[in-house]
């Protein structure tokens, strides 16, 4: 795992996140504060990139067709992409957990069927089962979050089923059941501690994965609802002014690229710290 | 083999059975009502029933389902509540033109992927981490955001393509070539989109097979008899690293034809995806049901062709299958 500091993926994608993180947290800071003001919308709509107002305000990233400051709406939209992803991998994760757990723990019919449940949902078209979900309800942010959560658990349930498979045959699992101690308790505090490691990874790739599903969702109007900005809708909302404000739509799309690739290296790296057959490559 | 394959495909009858059960159950339990979208707010509670009554939606919901089911499998696939047309023949003008998306993009992206792995993992590495981050990136690429953008360029800046839709305006008039090099033209875009990002994931895949398989003792053995970088590559690497490809290609379907689902969004292309999302937002439970089902059939039939491969390739898989 030390290595993992001097890898460059995990290190552009720690520093990457990070950043993005800490702009989103000191949102009022790093901004104007307010995505969704609106001024003289005929005096500021579609000002370029590194443009001036009338009323002296700078726009980093110019302004969109109401005259919101994008860089502003960006680092607000952040918090919202960051967090409903984060929550969905939380999620995901705890589902795949107890799925996997429960599946590698107890032999018979039990793993027979959340194996064969697993498999069914991940054969599912994943963006037609969120479709769907998300007409289930009025669209709203924790809808989101849920969609993703319950979409998004298979691959972490597949791994965790396998290491706790394998760490229940292990001498010290054996040793932890012949001094008496419950089954229940052998899995909470033997196995699953030392299953979760290859979870990491997971998390890593599917938090770059949720961010890029919630903005699908918001891009198609199912998902986080305008004026909240989510880099989804701004995207959805630039596809309109393409043509005389192609940053707009721009700005978001490439901040959203920018985060997926941070997530999908610092994921590589993590996998290849854990699987010592592949530890050569972290020595570059 | 031949019992191998009918498991598989009786696993495959379950999916498509649990993945329409449960469209129905959703699209069904979700609020929203298609008769008070097709007759307006003006209508009143008599005209919503009687026209609920020729839908036959006033059943109890397990009825509906067992008569959706009988209709179904007999071919009868209804008509569409928004629009009024035969389901089959929505869906028949739908489906060659997502089968045409997909279907190309993904040979060309793992052509492409294939190439640029086997190039990389024989490659220095300076020129590995190049092409590792700029494969990156284009795995990470949002499909409906670089579709938004190639428009920009290629449509808005440059007026070389067009952005919408399979056909020109025109396309009625136009005849041989020029009714060709239409359709091509509406093509390039969606086409490029789709298999910018596939080729990403596919050269990432790639490279990670072609390393495990370069540093096994074979591969030495092939070198130090002297055969050619190229034919090493050709015969040892590649055909070994084929395997899990071929298995990634048959589980990255459900994935790709969700993407096609937004890509067809953001280029208005006639496909089922675009249908499906009309369909769900309008609550055209015909529409819905069929469309999920196609899609389904698709990607199940898209799992037992790549089962069917991987023995095709595998000739140890192939041996094992027959001796049992």
């Amino acid at each position: 795992m030390r290595g993992l500091w001097r890898d460059r993926r995990a290190a552009f994608g720690l520093a990457l996140l990070a950043l993005v993180t800490g702009a989103a947290v000191a949102g009022p800071l790093v901004s104007s504060g307010n995505p969704t003001a609106q001024h003289d919308v005929v005096a500021t709509r579609f000002l370029r990139p590194l443009a001036t107002d009338h009323a002296g305000s700078f726009h980093v990233l110019g302004t969109d067709r109401f005259g919101r400051d994008v860089w502003t709406r960006l680092v607000y939209g952040a918090r919202v992409s960051l967090t409903v992803g984060a929550l969905a991998v939380l999620l995901s994760v705890v589902i795949g957990v107890l799925v996997g757990g429960a599946a590698g723990y107890w032999p018979g019919p039990v793993r027979t069927s959340l194996l064969a449940l697993t498999d069914f949902v991940l054969a599912l078209p994943r963006v037609v089962l969120l479709l769907l979900l998300a007409a289930m309800a009025r669209p709203s942010t924790v809808l989101v979050i849920v969609v993703l959560g319950l979409t998004g658990w298979m691959s972490v349930a597949r791994l965790v089923h396998g290491e706790v498979r394998s760490l229940a045959a292990r001498p010290f699992v054996e040793g932890a059941i012949a001094l008496g101690v419950s089954r229940g308790r052998v899995l909470a505090r033997h196995i699953l501690p030392n299953a979760l490691t290859p979870v990491i990874v997971s998390v890593a790739l599917g938090l770059g994965n949720a961010i890029m599903l919630e903005a699908s969702l918001s891009f198609l109007g199912v998902g986080v609802q305008p004026p909240t900005p989510s880099w989804g809708n701004m995207i959805a909302s630039g596809r309109d002014t393409l043509v005389n404000a192609p940053w707009v739509a721009a700005a978001p799309g490439v901040a959203l690229v920018l985060v997926v690739v941070a997530c999908t290296l610092l994921g590589d790296a993590l996998q290849d710290a854990l699987d010592p057959t592949t530890r050569y490559e972290t020595v570059r | 083999m031949l019992s191998h394959l009918g498991a598989r495909a009786l696993a495959g009858a379950v999916v498509l059975a649990g993945v329409v059960t449960l469209t129905f159950l959703l699209v069904r339990l979700a609020p929203g009502d298609p008769v008070e979208r097709l007759l307006g707010p003006t209508a009143t509670p008599a005209q919503l029933a009687v026209q609920r009554r020729a839908l036959g939606l006033d059943r109890p919901l397990a009825a509906q389902y067992a008569i959706w089911v009988g209709r179904f499998a007999r071919g009868d696939w209804g008509r569409s509540i928004a629009t009024g047309r035969p389901v089959r023949v929505l869906l028949g003008e739908a489906v060659p033109a997502t089968l045409a998306l997909v279907g190309t993009s993904l040979i060309l992206s793992y052509l492409l992927g294939l190439a640029v792995g086997a190039w990389q993992s024989g490659a220095s590495p300076r020129v590995d981490t190049a092409i590792s981050i700029t494969t990156v990136t284009l795995f990470a690429l949002p499909g409906f955001w670089l579709g938004l953008m190639l428009v920009m360029t290629f449509t808005y800046w440059m007026h070389w393509l067009p952005a919408f839709g399979a056909t020109g305006l025109d396309a009625d008039g136009l005849t041989g070539w020029s009714r060709l090099a239409d359709r091509l033209r509406h093509f390039a875009l969606p086409l490029a989109t789709l298999t910018l990002i596939g080729v990403g994931g596919a050269a990432r895949f790639a490279r990670g097979a072609m390393r495990d398989v370069r540093s096994q003792p074979f591969v030495r053995t092939a070198e130090a008899k002297g055969l050619s970088p190229f034919l090493v590559t050709r015969r040892h690497v590649a055909r070994n690293a084929l395997i899990p490809i071929v298995t990634l290609l048959g589980l990255s379907l459900p994935a790709l034809f969700s993407g096609a689902v937004l890509v067809e969004a953001v280029f208005a292309w006639p496909g089922v995806g675009r249908r499906l999302v009309e369909a769900v937002q309008a609550r055209d439970y015909p529409v819905v049901m069929a469309a999920t089902a196609v899609t389904a059939v698709l990607v199940v039939a898209g799992n037992l062709l790549t089962d069917l491969s991987v023995a095709w390739i595998d000739p140890r898989i192939r041996r094992e299958k027959r001796q049992s």
